[in-house]
C-alpha cells in the first residue's frame, strides 16, 4: 500500500470510521449535484424522512439536459421530461437549502467546469458527484470520486460514502509537449499505454515536468479522463500554478485566510519519499496528437500512425473488440486516420469546454471557414466560460468561421438535450467517450481528439493534423509531420 | 438492521451477456435517463442492442426472459457511473451476476442495491455461458457466503470482493443507516478540516 502520498493524507483526514464491511466511512467535503442522477436520491431521503446533513458543502447546477440554444432555455422547457427533471432539482435544492446555479444565475454549466472556476474545488478536499468524471477535480490535489444514486443518498443524508482505499500509481510525464500537442494528448497517450482497464484498483497521481508545465485547465483535462483509463480517481499535487488559479475566485478565502488555507493545502502534498504501489513513465517529447479510431477510448493512435490490424493485439478479446470497431467505424486496418471524412465538429464538454480550449481552437480557425459539409458546434462548458470567451472576442472567431456558438451544457457529449448525431454521421469531438450510441445515434461514429484537432477537422471536412495550421510557413507545417513520423 | 437484508444466496435461471468492456451507455442508453424515478428502467435495458429496426432481435435478454443470474465477461459496466444501469438489470429480474470482472463504480452500485457480483476466470465464465445456452431452464445458484456457484452437476469456486460479501451476508449493504449512526464521529472529523464550516 502507498504511503505518504496526497491520496493517503487526504484519505486519513476524511476517514470517519471503519465500517463492519471493512470499508472506510469517508467524509465528503464537496458534493456536486446535477439533475440526472439526483432526483431518485432525494426521493429516497424523503421516504426515510431524513434531512440533507451538510447543505453548505453541497452545490447544484444543471448540465446534462440543458438546452444549448438560447431560445430553448425559456421555461417551461419544451421537452417535458427535461422540464420535470429541472423542476425537481429546483424543488429539491430550495427545500434543502442547497445553492443551485440555474440558468438565471449566470453561473450554470457542467458541474466539473463550474466548481473549479468558482473556486469550490480546492486542494485537500474530498469531492463526490453522481457523475463518473468527478475525477476532474483531482487537478487541484483533491480526491474526486464518481458515485451512484444510492451513494448520493448516503452523502446527502450523512455527508459520507462507504469506500475502499485504492492503490496509487504514479504516472511521471517527462519532457515537454511539442507545439500543437496538448493535455488531452497526454491523457490519451496514457490510456493507449495502460489500457481502458489499466487503472482498475488504482488512483493515478500525475506528476513530472510535462504535468507541472500545464495550466489548471490542462490539468483538469488530464484528470478528467482518469476514469476512461479505469482509475477510480486521478490527481495532481498542488503547486504555485494551483494557488495562483485559486486566488480571487468566489469561494476561495482572501487575504490572511487565504494564507492559512494554503498551509493546509501544502500539508497534503505527497512527500518526496512517498511510496507508490506502482510507477510508470511517459515521455511527452515523443507524443504526436492522438485520436481514437474505434469505439472505446483505448482504441487510440497517434495521428502519424495507421489503424491497427486486429491480429496486432495479443488478447483474443482485444482482437474481437478491434474487429467490431473497424466494422462500426467503417475503416480498414493499415489506413491512416488522416482524411477520414467528418460530418460534425463538436467542441465542448467537461474535458475540453474551458476558455483555453476555445482559445486554442480559435488559433486554428482564424482566417479559415468550416467545410460546407460540416455541422460545427461550439458549446462552452459553463456560462462563465461563454462570457469570458465573448469578452475576449473568441466567439467572433468561431461564428465567423461558421461554427454555431451555443449556451452552456453537456450537449452532444451524450445527447440528452436536442444536440445529437444523426444516422451514421462522423463526429470529430473534444469529448471523452466514443462508445457506440453515446452521441445520440446508434450508428453514429465518434472520433475523440483535442480541441485544436476538432477545429482543423471542421475546416478540412476530414481528420487533419492541427499542427499544419499552426505553422507560419505553410511548407513547414507539413515537414513537421514528417519529422515526427520517422 | 432487520434480518431481511441478509443476502447469502441467490439463484434462478441464467442469461449470458457476452462481450468485454460493455459500457453503461449500452446497458442503459442516456436518452432513457430523463425520468425522475427508476420505475421504468427495466423497459430500457440494453434498449438498442435488443432491437433491429424497432423489432426485438435474438439478443440473449430477449431469449432468456425470466432469468435471475446474468453471466458477463470482463470490465462489465465501464463508463458512466449511472446507477440506472444496475437498477435496470435488477428491475428486469437480475438478482446476481457472475463474470470475469466489473468496472468499480458499477460494482459499488451493485453492492448498494444488494446484487452479488462475483468473479471467476475467463474459461469458467465461457463454460457457464455455453451451459446456459444448452440449458435455458437450468438453475444457477450463487452461494455468497461460501463463494461458490453451482449449476447442473458442477460447482465452481468464485471470488467476491470482501466488503461486498461482508455487507451482503451481514445485511448491511444499505449504508445510510450505518453511517448515520456515526454522526458524532463525522463531527469530530469535520472539526479538523479547515474548509468545512460548522453546520448552521
Ligand atoms: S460533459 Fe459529458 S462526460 Fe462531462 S459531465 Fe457532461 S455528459 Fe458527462
Amino acid at each position: 500500500m502507498s504511503n505518504g502520498t496526497l491520496y493517503d493524507k487526504v484519505w486519513e483526514k476524511h476517514k470517519v470510521a471503519e465500517l463492519p464491511s471493512g470499508q472506510d466511512q469517508l467524509f465528503i467535503g464537496l458534493h456536486l449535484v446535477h439533475e440526472v442522477t439526483s432526483p431518485q436520491a432525494f426521493g429516497m431521503l424523503r421516504e426515510r424522512d431524513l434531512d440533507v446533513a451538510y447543505p453548505n458543502q453541497t452545490f447544484a447546477t444543471t448540465d446534462h439536459i440543458a438546452p444549448t440554444e438560447a431560445e430553448k432555455r425559456e421555461r417551461p422547457l419544451t421537452d417535458e421530461q427535461s422540464e420535470e427533471m429541472l423542476s425537481a432539482l429546483e424543488r429539491n435544492t430550495s427545500e434543502n437549502g442547497i445553492t443551485f446555479f440555474g440558468f438565471e444565475s449566470g453561473k450554470q454549466g457542467i458541474t466539473h467546469v463550474v466548481a473549479p472556476e468558482l473556486g469550490l474545488s480546492q486542494p485537500g478536499m474530498t469531492v463526490a458527484c453522481g457523475d463518473s468524471h468527478t475525477a476532474t477535480h483531482g487537478a487541484f490535489g483533491s480526491i474526486g470520486v464518481g458515485i451512484g444514486t444510492s451513494q448520493i443518498r448516503d452523502v446527502l443524508a450523512t455527508g459520507c460514502i462507504a469506500a475502499d482505499k485504492q492503490n496509487v500509481r504514479r504516472i511521471n510525464v517527462e519532457g515537454e509537449l511539442g507545439e500543437g500537442v496538448y493535455a488531452k494528448d497526454i491523457i490519451l497517450k496514457i490510456i493507449q499505454d495502460l489500457g481502458v482497464d489499466g487503472g482498475v484498483g488504482h488512483v493515478y497521481e500525475y506528476s513530472g515536468p510535462a504535468i507541472e508545465a500545464l495550466d489548471m485547465e490542462g490539468r483538469l483535462a488530464v484528470c478528467n479522463m482518469s476514469i476512461e483509463g479505469g482509475a477510480r480517481a486521478g490527481y495532481i499535487n498542488p503547486d504555485e500554478t494551483t494557488y495562483e488559479y485559486l486566488q480571487g475566485r468566489e469561494y476561495v478565502p482572501e487575504g490572511e485566510a487565504f494564507e492559512e488555507r494554503k498551509e493546509y493545502w501544502e500539508s497534503v502534498k505527497s512527500d518526496d519519499d512517498a511510496e507508490y504501489d506502482d510507477v510508470v513513465t511517459v515521455d511527452a517529447d515523443d507524443i504526436d496528437p492522438l485520436l481514437t479510431w474505434g469505439i472505446n477510448p483505448g482504441q487510440v493512435i497517434e495521428i502519424t500512425d495507421s489503424v491497427p490490424h486486429p491480429e496486432d493485439f495479443e488478447a483474443r478479446t482485444d482482437r474481437e473488440a478491434a474487429e467490431q470497431a473497424l466494422d462500426h467505424m467503417d475503416i480498414e486496418p493499415g489506413q491512416s486516420m488522416l482524411g477520414y471524412d467528418v460530418d460534425v465538429a463538436f467542441l465542448g464538454t467537461c474535458t475540453n469546454g474551458r476558455v483555453t480550449d476555445f482559445a486554442e481552437a480559435a488559433k486554428i480557425l482564424e482566417g479559415h471557414t468550416v467545410d460546407d459539409d460540416v455541422r460545427a458546434l461550439a458549446v462552452p462548458g459553463s456560462e462563465t466560460v461563454r462570457e469570458e470567451c465573448e469578452a475576449r472576442g473568441i466567439d467572433e472567431t468561431f461564428i465567423n468561421a461558421g461554427f454555431q456558438w451555443r449556451r452552456a451544457g453537456c450537449s452532444m457529449c451524450l445527447a440528452m438535450n436536442d444536440d445529437s448525431l444523426e444516422g451514421d454521421e462522423v463526429c470529430a469531438s473534444s469529448s471523452n467517450r466514443n462508445f457506440i450510441g453515446r452521441q445520440g445515434s446508434k450508428e453514429g461514429r465518434t472520433v475523440l481528439m483535442s480541441p485544436a484537432m476538432v477545429a482543423a477537422a471542421a475546416v478540412e471536412g476530414e481528420v487533419a493534423d492541427a499542427r499544419e495550421f499552426l505553422s507560419d510557413d505553410p511548407a513547414g507545417g507539413a515537414s513537421g509531420v514528417e519529422e515526427a513520423a520517422d | 438492521m432487520s434480518g431481511e437484508n441478509h443476502i447469502t444466496e441467490v439463484g434462478g435461471t441464467g442469461v449470458p451477456i457476452p462481450g468485454d468492456d460493455i459500457d453503461t451507455d449500452q446497458i442503459l442508453p442516456a436518452r432513457f435517463m430523463k425520468e425522475v424515478t427508476f420505475d421504468n428502467m427495466a423497459d430500457y435495458l440494453f434498449y438498442d442492442a435488443r432491437r433491429d429496426d424497432g423489432e426485438f432481435n435474438d439478443h440473449p435478454l430477449n431469449r432468456f426472459d425470466g432469468a435471475s443470474i446474468a453471466v458477463i465477461n470482463s470490465n462489465f459496466g465501464c463508463g458512466s457511473s449511472r446507477e440506472h444501469a444496475p437498477q435496470a438489470m435488477m428491475r428486469w429480474g437480475v438478482d446476481g451476476i457472475v463474470g470475469e470482472s466489473y468496472a468499480e463504480i458499477f460494482r459499488d452500485n451493485c453492492k448498494s442495491l444488494g446484487i452479488p457480483a462475483v468473479t471467476t476466470d475467463h474459461e469458467t465464465v465461457v463454460e457457464l455461458q455455453e451451459w446456459i445456452e444448452d440449458n435455458p431452464d437450468g438453475e444457477i445458484d450463487i452461494d455468497v457466503e461460501n463463494e461458490e456457484v453451482s449449476y447442473g452437476d458442477t460447482t465452481i469456486d468464485v471470488e467476491i470482493d470482501d466488503a461486498m460479501k461482508e455487507a451482503l451476508v451481514e445485511g448491511i449493504w444499505d449504508t445510510t443507516a450505518l453511517m448515520y449512526s456515526n454522526r458524532s464521529k463525522v463531527e469530530e472529523t469535520t472539526a479538523d478540516l479547515p474548509y468545512v464550516e460548522g453546520d448552521d
